[in-house]
């Protein structure tokens, strides 16, 4: 289920026809244009994202995906964190 | 009262001219009183598509300086006598009217005719916020494009912010065997993205240019082809029939069609 929503999120379902692909780019831009939040505001976010989960895991960096999903009213936050290992206790 | 009604679009080129000419005459072939006014000063087009443009001699402007009467101001068309055309000022830009004037202007036509619809510039500066003022409907005009349908999201919400609640949309130049062959987006996938009542679906539609070269818009043909079609039953449904959408599904394939296909296929 989570797996299936994550395909749909971050597009992974491999080629889709275009206008699957259309839908997809204009519900995540749409989401991005109605919330009307700044991209220095997202980037900033992303980075305190990275600081605060990389306390605890090791992270790819590069990999972190932020995406801004919107059904209906209600908009979600969702972040792809993929994470290389579980830091140890004396690490952090 | 008449109803005053604004086509806006946000994006250029996707039809707005187009269908207001067409919605404006199909509402008067209904026995309607139209007055269709050109809110695109500058770049007006509406007097072209209506084949009425050498019949101008007064604009807008004239109203507002007081140089001419409303009345004396609009054009009439021969064709549908219950037609009539406010035109743009051509040489002026669109801060030479202000949205209070327009609000005036379209409260004095509805006065005497029974729809009022102003025909508005692409963007969302100026001319836009003229056009609207005066509105207490807006149909929205989109195609199945991405560029179209993300302006087409912001101009509703820009309408919703000016109070206008009544907003329709219309999904122009669809192309049904695009959409089957998953090439272009549907109807649905637009109303889903967009969340706003549909108004009409118009296919695209060759005649439509052929129509717009000589200034009779399409819905005048004597058999109007589905184009023409689609935006009588528009016309229908704004005065509040109710109208079921036109079959839009392409012909089943004939055989060499099939054949062609399955050559592509295996290729």
């Amino acid at each position: 289920m989570i797996m299936e929503l994550l395909d749909k999120w971050f597009n992974r379902e491999g080629k889709a026809d275009s206008r699957t692909q259309a839908k997809n780019r204009l519900k995540m831009v749409l989401a991005y244009d109605r919330t009307d939040l700044p991209p220095q505001m997202m980037a900033r976010m992303r980075l305190e994202l990275l600081e605060v989960v990389g306390r605890y895991f090791e992270l790819d960096a590069e990999s972190l995906e932020l995406l801004l999903d919107r059904e209906g009213t209600s908009t979600a936050l969702i972040a792809n964190v993929p994470i290389r290992r579980v830091k140890q206790e004396d690490e952090s | 009262m008449g109803k005053v009604i604004v086509i806006t679009s946000g994006k250029g080129g996707v039809g707005k001219t187009t269908t207001t000419a067409n919605v404006g005459m199909a509402l008067a072939s209904l026995g309607k009183s139209v007055a269709l006014v050109d809110a695109d000063f500058g770049l007006r087009n509406l007097d072209l598509l209506l084949g009425l443009e050498n019949r101008i001699v007064y604009t807008i402007l004239d109203v507002l300086s007081g140089d001419c009467t409303l009345e004396k101001a609009l054009v009439r068309d021969k064709r549908q006598s219950q037609l009539a055309l406010l035109p743009a000022a051509q040489t002026r830009d669109k801060n030479s009217i202000t949205p209070d004037q327009t609000r005036t202007i379209t409260a004095q036509l509805a006065e005497s005719f029974d729809f009022v619809l102003v025909d508005c510039p692409a963007g969302i500066e100026q001319g836009f916020k003229n056009a609207i003022a005066g509105a207490e409907r807006a149909v929205i005009v989109t195609t199945p494009e991405v560029s179209a349908v993300r302006d087409a999201d912001r101009v509703i919400g820009l309408l919703e912010a000016s109070g206008i609640r009544d907003c329709a949309l219309i999904v122009n130049r669809l192309r049904p065997k695009m959409v089957k062959a998953n090439d272009m987006m549907s109807v649905e996938d637009v109303l889903e993205i967009l969340a706003i009542k549909l108004l009409g679906v118009v296919p695209e539609d060759e005649k439509v240019i052929v129509t717009t070269n000589r200034g009779e818009p399409i819905v005048l043909s004597e058999t109007p082809p589905p184009a023409g079609q689609a935006f009588l039953n528009i016309a229908r449904r704004i005065q509040g029939e109710e109208i079921p959408l036109l079959n839009l599904e392409p012909p089943a394939p004939g055989v060499l069609e099939r054949l062609i296909n399955l050559f592509r296929r295996s290729n």
